[in-house]
């Protein structure tokens, strides 16, 4: 099957693919040429085969290979052979090709190879097929495995060097891939080119890392040799065989993804126009373009467009850092020579935005480089015999330590440059300040860049909106009481973006009978799994707002007119300065303004006139020379509508990308319609570059004007305000996706279209996701006039906005699916027991003929068989095994509604899940009549809060929360008054101390990550199943089947819609997908992966019938999730107050006299669930289904409603949701098989057998143990067998003494409970004492390393990360994160890396030398004393939550006796000079005291 | 929005009133303003609930929470807006109505409901104070004119909405005075007249024509309709249910409605020609344990009567929710009125046989029995037997039948307009539509629906008026209590 084959079929899109990998190289500093590089690079690449990952056919791996130079002397007397005649070195090309397999196909590719170079005046010297060795591959990868050729070519005479003979290359490279789509489109797909060079030469293929070496005898050959060898192991979520998604490319590897990729290809097509080089003809660029081929992966994108950068002149590490630029927005001590450069770039490239490492090399350079944020790792070591290793991992490449120079790990937004030439190491400074000399790139920016507020005053002033005026625009543009109220308030008094609880239950947008804003029908994307989101308020540092409105140019060329353009902040403007823009004349930048509206006449077609006619008028702007369109809607009357700004920006927008002026212009909008975050948003990701919203401001004047807003404020902090909170809701809305910038964020088009037609969409919104059709631009248009004539109906009768009713039930508002009949019929069932009350409730719901609120309430069942008894269908308490409710924590909660809803789960034998507010212990002990409060889902989330090795035995399935439905991609906090002493026990916090919940996982990266944390979860307790939780998105089917290939036992699909907690209220209704599209997806991508049978598929979301769960069941669900309709069982009323803590019926609240409000009892819960139960039972009767089994994914028992008319629904197209996709391998469509976790020759199996005294009678045990990189997660499961015997108190200290030599994998001691004690001689990588609990932990160099500790790395990145208690001494730096979230371990660390201690909430950490940037960002609790020696601290520190204190007698204590212990264990000379000397450097050390929690201790001392 | 913890700071409270001996003295309202502190503070009480239940409660859909938000935040103008978006009476309903919200309000769970109908009358009797509440008539003009039969509370409230979409509207009464039952059936004491005349005043003003002692199909054609584009029924349930026992033809026997209409006449300085009905010194019997009942034992008392019982057929209600009863339906709960703390001996589950009367064929006592009731398994009340010997006589000279109404009155009007009836006698349309079966003619209120609450009578006015706009322009800007006004 070929990827054409499997294009757009259901909810599949090849788009959704992501990849994630391992990444590395092996280099001779000088350029020395051997075998030996070639074999190491290889033996790297296999030892980093975990990275990886394969399907359902274990040896068909993701992809593999490998990056060389050309092997001379070997391919020399290989053609001689062959009777080729090769030149010298560097005088003949080498193209490495995939072909068909095809004879006949074969031979015409070759033609036109011949073909294509004869045009190019390129001598073709011959082919030599490159010899492979198929045994051993997997029959998916062999199913698609190309034939492989070399084929060469002669440099011509006139071309004097190998720079200029590879651009010729190129072009050659371009020109082929456009004969073979116009002549050859039969081959198109198995057509490629993985290098042509005459520097260097690429294997490989869909192969695992160890097929790479037998695969390719070439490599094998001792005659091939190389000064480098850049190895990729990929792991990919796709799901189809591709060899040429394989990596390295032509320039670079790259693990990591390109988040903005629509956006930046927008850009860069946008420019093109206006393209041209001194490099290439006019004729070599006419071949070029359109230089990034579509449909190729980000990381190939990334590749080709490094490729025409670097062929046009720039440098390599230039076009890297133009490309991923660091953080320098906002960094006020960088070098302004560096800032400059970076600034003069912004305004012509945007970042290319997204973790990344990245290896590069154009075969006599080779570097790697991190993206600012840094998020995958990436270490290094310099050998004493010029040797460089660079990988993913530390110890992968084993080296002897004696021989070691330097070791190091590559830093955040840091580049590293390795010149085999010039034989030396260059490094970031290095490199940074020699590209920022080489322009004046600060006088060109002084001289052209334009300042908004240096422009003079308007030449008019702006229009000024009467009270009367307002409000007529606001009925026009749909302003509704709860907008008015509930947003624009909120955020004008505050700053800050309003929260709400409860998730929503109202209809979509494209379900709904009340007129829609446009942008309702765009979901926002966010991070999952692939990529992290980034937290926007701890690490604002990394993220920007800036812009520029103008010309981007040439990007070919350095031009210092590139940076005459408008330069603004962030990219909202204020009605004044609009007025300034709009008559801004510097002689060569102009501004025009055009009038977005259409005739308000109803016919059909008048919305397509308005559209084409700004469209043209744009053009004819944009060819008269104007570098700014301002897009205004306050133009219209009662006889012209307004065009909804989102649509007029993004059609214009591509109006102009499609004819090439895009680059040319800004545009700016300046539109009535725009109030919440999320309209911003949406028109910002479809092109807008700067936004006026007048109305919302002229609102917020009327309501102080008024009184209405009843503030001293006045009405310009009431704007500043507002705008801050849109400024704080878009970088909330960029960091959910893990983008960092405005400028990436830019055209991005990261939202999922729902309820619009795909003709609209690909005309207007080209390249958007949009899935199941629906509204055409004439029912958009029918939308805006709905509430165009309340504006301009002549007769006023109210002065009142319609209610609204999103946010809370109105009557005359929006319609939910709890409201008071619901709500009341479910409660009155659940406590008497009726079920005849329960299935009223249940037609409530079900019945959408009247109004539709689902998707699925637009299904019906399609009854195929005549009906069984419902004797026959499997009872009642089978199915309510299948139960779980839904995340909530213990402190979003009352304990009376979390120990109810755990008891009730108990009794039904279904599951209740923790939240991700641990578990007190007094919960696992059974009551005495028989109930238990034990939740059998534990789950853990960013914050693992009580996370210990004893909590995670005592689950029956572990749940990793990578999103929630409410706010995906967003963090939480929870506020110290809140934080009792109960909630901070089992959280091992301090009462009264804020906590917050990070956005990511900061063990979870990317897939691979993920794959490490559920071996580490299957380490902690092997029975559980691990649960991987996601939130339903466009591509979630994708990483579904990523996370199956990461062995997960569960994977849940949770709705956008449900949600208990408090989240931002646009997070709520705006991010994410319905279930049904989900699941659905999931379950088709896995069917056609053949992984599903590995998995069990969950979802929840909103479900509250029968009827709810044998639609999710068709559709693949074989387990459900209840979470609000089991509160609403309980009590809850749907106050959506849970972020007040006044919830009065005691639900969500930690306030003692409400809690004691609830009434719920386990028996009204058991109820629901068995009503729910029955209701299934009796549909299955119904469509002829015996077992759950039977049914799941059975979607050719559902059809669409045949008797829904409605204009809107009407148009929705949702075969794609009951596509049922083959099933080649016959295999189950639910889960029968089991994972295989790999679990059976870890070292811990060995360990155990040492321990066994230790276990059984508290025995001390002694043992040593040789490790390496592959050597995972050691300790965790004998912490498991600690912790079943002894709980929560473990073993005495220093029970298991243990000794590990070597470079220990991921996650050292993680989870490692009380009575161990881990010393470790050599290294470690990532994740050193993740979740510690109790153990004990040092880290020292080999004794015959030549380093010096605290001057190298000798632990990974995000050390410490969820610790509870336990010590750890690290003699050497750490990396990034040290000591992130921890909560109560020890810790002594001789240097630490960017964002140290965020998070903290307890513990100490003593850190003997330099911190990185953001040292205590989010620091809630514990103490942190730094050794400031350079005196730098205090600019790296984040102060916003802590103070920077002296030491006191207490602190000087308890350093000296850590300095003693850390001595005894790592025999650290450091320590040993700073004790020894005390009294001198005592005065050296900083403390570092969270200001919250040094208030509580201070209360707690006055107490005392 | 509000006090978020108001809730669990503040008690419930009401008004003072006027001590029952001083109240006796007049008929005029007795109870107090709330200052404007106590009102700010009852208004702190609401939750703004997620689901505000009370807003569902409500037949007219109030949008309770934010008019007492807009209270708690002083802004009067804005919380009488919100009221009249919903209500165009909230001065009557302020007054009189059993308040479905209070018994709705989430508060209710487990404490004391906001006291959601006295800020309601309080925004409304501040809105006139401040002068908000005015006439806003309207410009243009449809050129439609709809004839509204009856001005009782539907089709007052019809008459008001159909006058916005300007469209030529016109009353008619066949009392004296506009207000129906409000006028003549509710005791002043509970709404002074006054109130009435404010409203009809500003409606007068926005074009409404009144023609009183109009009754069409007696006094005035029912041919004279046929020049409205448009006709709307809303006359009332007006037949009251009958006791048919022995004696039930001696004097003394009155239909409730006889005895107060007359009474609100005498206040309202109204003629009358019936014979006068005095409960004056009389032992006064009161058949019927509903609100009608209450306003005869308040309207004898201010008469002075000598003693005043009140009869209830079913037994005493509970004084709290029970199972059959949660929360948020309306309970039947043993209801104290006002009229009852001003004195009033009630009983329950007592049966009338026979009213006995003297030689002169005037009522002098009435044989009761009292009855025992079966319960079914939820407790409540199915069936009843009389409790062997206990039948015994009562002295009373005065006997009002408050039992309430079966129908509209069938002859005249209907009759001639030929409109089908239902099952039950009320003119048949079915709710959201209110279209009868005769073309152009539309039916509201209890002469719909059947007897029932003043706040239903306003709610199925205001909806019949929107589908009588839809039928006569096609399409309505009017609102309606589920919906937003359309304007596509």
């Amino acid at each position: 099957m070929t990827v054409e084959d499997m294009e757009e079929q259901g909810l599949y899109r090849s788009d959704f693919e992501h990849d994630a990998c391992g990444v590395g190289f092996v280099a001779h500093l000088k350029g020395l040429k051997s075998h030996r590089q070639v074999q190491d690079a290889l033996t790297m690449l296999e030892n980093m085969e975990h990275r990886g990952a394969c399907g359902c056919d274990e040896e068909s791996g993701d992809g593999a290979g490998i990056m060389i130079q050309i092997p001379h002397e070997f391919l020399w007397e290989e053609c001689s052979k062959l009777d080729i005649m090769l030149g010298e070195p560097g005088y003949y090309g080498v193209g490495m090709t995939f072909l068909p397999k095809d004879k006949v196909l074969n031979e015409k590719c070759i033609d036109l190879i011949k073909d294509a170079a004869r045009q190019l005046n390129l001598n073709f010297l011959g082919i030599r097929n490159v010899p492979v060795t198929p045994d051993g591959v997997g029959v998916t990868a062999l199913s698609a495995e190309p034939f492989i050729i070399q084929f060469f070519l002669e440099r011509p005479k006139g071309i004097r060097n190998t720079a200029d003979f590879d651009r010729k290359l190129f072009v050659l490279r371009r020109l082929l891939v456009k004969k073979v789509k116009e002549e050859l489109p039969e081959v198109n797909e198995q057509f490629y080119i993985p290098s042509l060079s005459s520097t260097t030469v690429i294997y490989k293929g869909q192969l695992t890392t160890y097929q790479v070496r037998s695969y390719f005898s070439d490599l094998s050959d001792e005659r091939v040799m190389s000064a480098f060898g850049l190895v990729h192991s990929r792991f990919s979520t796709n799901t189809f065989p591709s060899w040429k998604l394989a990596q390295p490319f032509r320039v670079v590897a790259h693990n990591g993804e390109i988040n903005t990729l629509t956006g930046n290809l927008n850009r860069f097509y946008a420019g093109l126009r206006s393209i041209s080089s001194p490099y290439f003809s006019d004729e070599e660029l006419e071949i070029l373009l359109p230089v990034v081929d579509p449909g190729l992966s980000d990381s190939a994108s990334l590749d080709n467009v490094v490729e025409l950068l670097l062929h046009s002149g720039r440098s390599l590490p230039h076009v890297m850092l133009m490309l991923v630029p660091e953080a320098w927005d906002g960094n006020s001590s960088m070098d302004p020579l560096r800032k400059a450069f970076y600034e003069y770039h912004a305004t012509i490239m945007e970042p290319w935005d997204g973790p990344a490492a990245l290896c590069f090399t154009n075969g006599s350079t080779i570097g790697a480089m991190l993206d600012r944020n840094g998020l995958r790792p990436l270490r290094y070591a310099v050998t004493n015999d010029d040797r460089v290793v660079v990988a993913s991992e530390a110890g992968a490449l084993p080296i002897d330590e004696q021989t070691i120079i330097k070791k190091g790990r590559q830093q955040p937004g840091k580049i590293f440059l390795v010149d085999m030439e010039k034989g030396e190491i260059l490094s970031d400074a290095d490199i940074k300040h020699e590209l920022a000399s080489k322009q004046p790139y600060g006088d060109w920016l002084e001289q052209y860049k334009i300042n908004i507020k240096d422009l003079a005053d308007p030449r008019v002033t702006f229009t000024y909106l009467s009270k009367e005026s307002v409000f007529k625009y606001q009925q026009t543009f749909g302003y509704s009481r709860e907008d008015v109220e509930g947003i624009l308030i909120p955020m004008a008094l505050d700053g800050k973006e309003p929260i709400g609880s409860m998730g929503t239950d109202v209809p979509l947008a494209v379900l709904s009978e009340h007129p829609q804003h446009l942008s309702s029908y765009f979901k926002q994307y966010f991070a999952q799994v692939t990529n992290p989101p980034i937290d926007p308020i701890r690490e604002r540092l990394v993220m920007s707002l800036s812009t520029f409105i103008g010309n981007s140019g040439n990007i070919l060329d350095e031009d210092k007119m590139h940076c005459h353009c408008v330069a603004l902040e962030h990219p909202i403007v204020t009605s004044r300065d609009l007025e300034k823009l709009r008559s801004i004349d510097t002689g060569i930048f102009q501004a025009k303004t055009l009038q977005t509206y259409f005739k308000a006449d109803g016919r059909s077609g008048s919305l397509e006139d308005g559209l084409a006619r700004l469209c043209r008028y744009a053009e004819d702007a944009v060819r008269d020379g104007f570098e700014v369109l301002i897009l205004s809607d306050r133009a219209i009357d009662s006889q012209h509508a307004a065009i909804p700004s989102l649509l007029a920006v993004s059609a214009v927008h591509h109006h102009l990308i499609k004819t090439g002026y895009r680059g040319a212009v800004g545009l700016v909008v300046e539109a009535g319609d725009v109030w919440e975050v999320h309209h911003f948003a949406c028109l910002l990701a479809f092109g807008a570059t700067a936004i006026n919203p007048y109305m919302a401001l002229a609102s917020i004047r009327t309501l102080k004007e008024e009184g209405v807003i009843d503030t001293t404020l006045t009405w310009p902090e009431l704007s500043k305000n507002y705008v801050k909170a849109i400024c704080g809701g878009l970088l909330k809305i960029f960091s959910k996706m893990g983008i960092s910038t405005l400028q990436s964020y830019n055209g991005a088009q990261i939202f999922e279209v729902l309820g619009i037609h795909k003709d609209v969409v690909d005309k207007y919104f080209c390249g958007a996701v949009s899935r199941i059709g629906g509204l055409g631009l004439d029912d958009i248009a029918r939308e805006v006039l709905s509430k165009h004539h309340r504006g301009f109906n002549s007769e006023k009768k109210t002065s009142l906005l319609p209610e609204g009713g999103l946010y809370q039930w109105r009557r005359r508002g929006e319609a939910h699916l709890f409201n008071p009949s619901t709500v009341h019929l479910l409660q009155q069932a659940c406590r008497t027991g009726d079920y005849d009350v329960y299935k009223q409730y249940a037609s409530h719901i079900n019945n959408q003929k009247e109004r539709m609120y689902t998707l699925r309430g637009l299904f019906d069942f399609a009854k195929h068989r005549s009906p069984i008894s419902i004797e026959e269908v499997e009872p009642a308490e089978n199915i309510m095994k299948r139960f779980a409710t839904g995340a909530m924590s213990f402190g979003s909660i009352s304990h009376e509604a979390h120990s109810t809803l755990a008891i009730a789960m108990n009794r039904i034998g279904g599951k209740s899940n923790t939240g991700e507010g641990g578990e007190d212990e007094m919960r696992y002990k059974v009551l005495p009549n028989g109930d238990s409060m034990r939740s059998a889902i534990k789950q853990i989330a960013s914050a693992r809060f009580g996370v210990t090795s004893h909590y995670l035995t005592q689950a029956d399935e572990l749940q990793i929360k990578m999103a929630q439905g409410a706010k995906p991609g967003e963090g939480g906090q929870l506020p110290g008054h809140k934080v009792d002493e109960w909630i901070a026990r089992v959280r091992h916090a301090t009462p009264g101390v804020g906590l917050i919940s990070p956005p990511p996982h900061h063990d979870i990266y990317s897939i691979e990550d993920l794959k490490q944390l559920i071996f580490d979860l299957k380490n902690a307790n092997r029975e559980a199943r691990i649960n991987v939780k996601l939130v339903s998105k466009a591509g979630v089917g994708t990483i579904a089947a990523g996370v199956a290939k990461a062995h997960a036992d569960v994977i849940l699909i949770a709705g956008y819609d449900g949600g208990t907690g408090a989240s931002p209220i646009s997070s709520i209704k705006h991010a994410g997908l319905p279930w049904e599209l989900g699941l659905a997806e999931a379950q088709q991508t896995l069917v056609k992966n053949q992984l599903r049978s590995r998995v069990v598929l969950q979802t929840d979301g909103q479900l509250k019938t029968g009827r709810d769960l044998a639609i999710a069941a068709l559709l693949g669900a074989e387990e459900w999730g209840v979470a609000t309709a089991a509160l609403v069982a309980g009590g809850c009323i749907m106050m959506r107050k849970c972020h007040l803590n006044t919830c009065p019926v005691g639900v969500a609240t930690q306030d003692p006299e409400l809690r004691k409000l609830f009434t719920g009892k386990p028996e009204d819960i058991v109820y629901l669930f068995r009503f729910l139960a029955e209701e299934l039972r009796e549909i299955m009767a119904s469509l002829g289904f015996k077992t759950i089994n039977d049914m799941v994914g059975r979607t050719q028992f559902l059809k669409v409603r045949e008797d829904i008319n409605h204009w809107k629904v009407n148009k929705l197209d949702l075969s794609g949701i009951l596509y049922a996709p083959q099933n080649p391998s016959g295999k189950s469509l639910y889960q029968t098989e089991s994972q295989d976790h790999g679990m059976d020759m870890i070292l811990d199996w060995g360990m155990l057998k040492q321990a066994g005294k230790a276990l059984e009678g508290r025995t001390p045990v002694f043992g040593t143990f040789h490790v390496k990189n592959t050597d995972r997660t050691i300790g965790t499961l004998l912490s498991n067998e600690v912790s079943k015997i002894y709980g929560s108190e473990g073993l005495p200290d220093n029970t298991i003494n243990f000794k590990f030599i070597g470079s220990a994998g991921q996650s050292f001691g993680a989870f490692a409970a009380k009575g161990l004690s881990f010393e470790l001689a050599g290294e470690a990588n990532d994740y050193v004492g993740k979740g510690l609990s109790g153990a004990q932990l040092s880290i020292y160099p080999v004794g015959d390393s030549q380093l010096v500790p605290h001057e190298n790395i000798i632990i990974g990145n995000v050390a410490l990360y969820g610790a509870t208690s336990g010590h750890l001494f690290v003699c050497g730096q750490a990396g990034e994160r040290f000591a992130v979230r921890n909560s109560g371990a020890t810790t002594v660390v001789e240097g630490v890396g960017d964002h140290g201690c965020e998070y903290m909430t307890g513990g100490r950490a003593l850190i003997l030398g330099e911190t990185g940037r953001n040292f205590a960002a989010g620091m809630s609790g514990g103490i942190a004393w730094v050794y400031d020696i350079n005196g730098t601290f205090k600019d790296r520190c984040n102060l916003e939550m802590v103070d920077l204190d002296p030491l006191d007698a207490e602190d000087e204590t308890q350093i000296t006796n850590l300095l003693k212990r850390h001595i005894n264990l790592t025999n650290s000379t450091s320590a040993t000079n700073i004790l020894s000397n005390w009294k001198n450097e005592r005065s050296l050390f900083i403390k570092v005291f969270p200001k919250e929690y040094k208030r509580v201790l201070q209360a707690k001392l006055v107490e005392a | 929005m509000g006090k978020v913890t108001g809730f669990k700071e503040f008690e419930r409270k009401l008004p003072t009133k006027d001590a029952p001996q001083e109240r006796l003295k007049n008929y005029k309202e007795f109870v107090h303003s709330f200052s404007e502190e106590e009102l700010n503070t009852q208004a702190a009480r609401c939750m703004n609930c997620g689901i505000p239940f009370c807003h569902s409660g409500c037949p007219l859909g109030n949008v309770i929470p934010e008019f007492n938000d807009a209270v708690y935040d002083g802004k009067w103008e804005d919380a009488f807006e919100i009221l009249s978006s919903t209500n165009n009476f909230p001065e009557f309903t302020g007054r009189i109505c059993p308040a479905p919200c209070e018994s709705a309000c989430v508060l209710g769970i487990n404490r004391s409901p906001v006291a959601i109908e006295e800020i309601e009358k309080h925004i409304a009797e501040i809105a006139y104070q401040k002068g908000f509440a005015k006439a806003k008539p309207v410009t243009l003009k449809t050129g439609k004119a709809v004839a509204v039969i009856g001005a009782g509370p539907a089709g007052l409230a019809a008459a008001a909405q159909l006058i916005k979409v300007g469209h030529e509207v016109t009353v008619y009464e066949r009392d004296d005075k506009p207000g129906g039952l409000l006028r003549y059936g509710i005791p002043d004491f509970k709404l002074e007249k006054w109130v009435i005349d404010r409203r009809v005043e500003l409606m007068k003003q926005e074009g409404v024509i009144f023609k009183c002692n109009a009754e069409v199909g007696v006094n005035v054609p029912a041919e004279e309709l046929k020049s409205f584009d448009a006709v709307v029924l809303t006359g009332g349930s007006t037949i009251p249910r009958n006791l048919n026992i022995p004696g039930r033809e001696l004097n003394g026997v009155h239909f409730a409605m006889e005895f107060l209409k007359q009474q609100n006449k005498r206040v309202g300085e109204s003629t009358y020609q019936e014979e006068d009905i005095l409960a004056t010194g009389k032992n006064v019997l009161v058949i019927g344990g509903g609100d009608t009942g209450s306003d005869c034992v308040g309207t004898s008392n201010r008469q002075d009567a000598k003693t005043v019982a009140q009869f209830e057929l079913m037994p005493k209600p509970p004084g709290q929710r029970t199972e059959t009863m949660p929360w948020p339906l309306y309970p039947m709960l043993l209801k104290t009125t006002s009229s009852h703390e001003e004195g009033c001996e009630r009983f329950w589950s007592i049966s009338t046989k026979a009213f006995i009367g003297d030689d002169k064929g005037n009522l002098k006592g009435a044989l009761i029995v009292d009855l025992a009731w079966e319960t079914d398994t939820m407790g409540r009340p199915v069936k009843f037997a009389e409790v062997p010997g206990s039948e015994r006589e009562i002295p009373c000279e005065l006997a009002l039948l408050a039992m309430g109404f079966l129908h509209p009155q069938h002859e005249g009007l209907l009759k001639q307009l030929g409109v089908e009836l239902d099952a039950r006698g009320n003119v048949n349309a079915k709710e959201g539509n209110y279209k009868t079966t005769v073309d152009n003619v539309f039916v509201a209120g209890d002469m719909r629906r059947g007897q029932s609450l003043v706040v239903w009578a306003i709610s199925e006015g205001r909806e019949c008026a929107k589908k009588v706009d839809e039928y006569l322009m096609g399409a309505s800007t009017l609102e309606s209590k589920d919906s937003i006004a359309e304007y596509a």
